[in-house]
């Protein structure tokens, strides 16, 4: 397999890149692994690469029931920043972003990260308000904000409607000027890539359907593909975590909800950073080959079915057309959905679970895609060591009962409202 | 696009309503014990399939409504009224 290079790729297409190699093996299962990962998206993929390559735990098998790249990390509008408040959430999001930066290099893939802004535009004064304080609160966790006048809104995306008359004028902004867009194939990609490099075996079409225990103790899985055994057995399933932990007669606190996605034909240069609507739920990006891709709020109703319906695809599509009047000539060329984990503080969770040899990593709600290289950082750790690492002491599974919640939006134990 | 079957008003179109929550859980007694208030504030069964939730038809009747619906088809298979239940399918 090899690294990638200028030179290979020059080599490559002397012989019309015939002779490209497969990016990492299609192993058949061992009978047991140190580690098994259930999952093969994004967090999954990540977790076995840190824990091969800052824990030196290489036995490790990333069991995957479709295939990689196929579930959430490939239905996202591949949004990242760290423009968070409270404590728990900050430095964790931060540390992400550093991960980001640095993350095509680390993993030798093009991720075609792009630190190309996240601009959110208040409509009102006390809105500007909220977002002086976040500003002022992300300033004081380090991480660099900056507001901005209307004017300055309407240079960085000239197609937003400044006029007087619209319904919702803009008041100003807030601005995260490293945050920014990557690839999400690309993402999974990579760390499965780089995982496998480090001796992981990530085995697709293998579905986890029970669990095997030996008295009170997790110690592997029964698959599709046969029984597979481990001392420690971590979950990476977002959008079918309470379907796996059912089988465990675990409840969790969360419940799954479909969030819809959208991309238009491309075309050229439009928007030029990631924007978001203040006075609805609409936020958009152009991809580098053009579509405009863009989403909103979550369907609002439990449910597994990966489609959404259509009165929030038109309240979806009214908030951009408010803000941006001239998407309405622009084609739509794809709609999707995606089941999330909605937990109920709107955080995540990323903590040994209640039954030995578990481990939980799940409740991303609809942010799971910036915290992917996070999330597998502080997972692997937490497996690993069989502790959380400070970045994620606080996403425990126990914080609900202590009264510990972490309620970025501040919207009490309703999953639909985060 | 769901359809509700409202028992005053007839099949509605999803628009006309607003999501409650799961119907299936019961506030236990003040003086229950914390892990009790725990699951029910927090701890979900989510299941994936038929669900009993509640529907308010804030744009119709106003009335609150119990519906049974599968979560992997959007299917609904019963609408009634809060104290009602249907009967128990296999």
């Amino acid at each position: 397999m090899g690294q990638y290079n200028a030179l290979n790729i020059a080599w490559n297409a002397l012989f019309g890149h015939k002779n490209w190699q497969r990016a990492w093996r299609d192993p058949e299962p061992k009978s047991n692994y140190d580690v098994i990962i259930i999952g093969g998206g994004g967090h999954g993929l990540a977790t076995a690469y840190y824990l091969a390559k800052n824990h030196g735990i290489t036995n490790v098998a990333v069991l995957e029931k479709g295939w990689v790249g196929g579930g959430n990390v490939g239905r996202n509008t591949t949004i990242v920043r760290s423009n968070y408040l409270l404590d728990g959430n900050a430095p964790f999001y931060e540390h992400g972003m550093n991960l980001w930066r640095d993350m095509a290099q680390e993993l030798n893939y093009n991720v075609m990260f792009s630190a190309r802004g996240v601009m959110n535009i208040a409509h009102s004064k006390s809105q500007y308000d909220t977002f002086a304080r976040r500003a002022n609160t992300m300033r004081l966790n380090g991480i660099k904000s900056e507001l901005l006048s209307p004017e300055e809104v309407l240079a960085r995306e000239p197609i937003i409607d400044g006029s007087a008359d619209t319904r919702f004028p803009v008041w100003g902004g807030i601005l995260q000027p490293d945050a920014g867009n990557a690839r999400h194939d690309a993402v999974a990609w990579g760390y499965a890539r780089a995982a496998d490099q480090l001796g992981v075996d990530i085995i697709q079409n293998c579905e986890v359907i029970d669990f095997i225990k030996h008295g009170e103790r997790i110690i592997g899985v029964k698959t599709n593909r046969g029984d597979i055994h481990a001392e420690k057995v971590g979950m990476a399933v977002a959008g079918s975590s309470s379907r796996l932990a059912e089988k465990l007669n675990l409840h969790l606190p969360i419940e799954s909800h479909v969030l819809q996605a959208f991309v238009t034909e491309p075309y050229k240069p439009l928007i030029n950073g990631v924007v978001t609507f203040g006075a609805g739920h609409f936020y958009v990006s152009q991809s580098d080959k053009g579509g405009v891709v863009f989403g909103g709020d979550i369907d609002g109703y439990n449910t597994y079915a990966q489609r959404g319906n259509l009165p929030v695809f038109e309240d979806v599509i009214a908030g951009g057309l408010t803000m941006m009047p001239c998407l309405s000539r622009l084609k739509l060329l794809r709609n999707w959905g995606g089941v999330m984990d909605m937990s109920m503080d709107g955080s995540p969770i990323i903590d040994l679970g209640p039954i030995d040899g578990l481990y939980l990593n799940t409740g991303w709600c609809y942010g799971g895609f910036k915290a992917t290289p996070a999330s597998g950082y502080c997972f692997a750790h937490t497996i690993a060591n069989d502790q959380a690492h400070e970045l994620n002491q606080a996403y425990t599974l126990d914080r609900f009962a202590k009264g510990y919640t972490i309620d970025e939006k501040g919207m009490g134990p309703y999953p639909k409202a985060h | 696009m769901l359809r509700i079957n409202c028992p005053y008003c007839g099949e509605r179109e999803h628009s006309e309503f607003t999501y409650g929550e799961d119907a299936t859980r019961t506030t236990p007694d003040n003086d229950a014990p914390m892990e009790q208030w725990n699951t029910f504030v927090y701890e979900r069964i989510n299941p994936a399939g038929e669900h009993l939730e509640y529907w308010h038809h804030a744009f119709g009747c106003r009335a609150w409504l119990k519906v049974q619906r599968n979560t992997l088809t959007h299917d609904i298979s019963w609408v009634g009224l809060p104290h009602e239940n249907p009967q128990v399918q296999s």
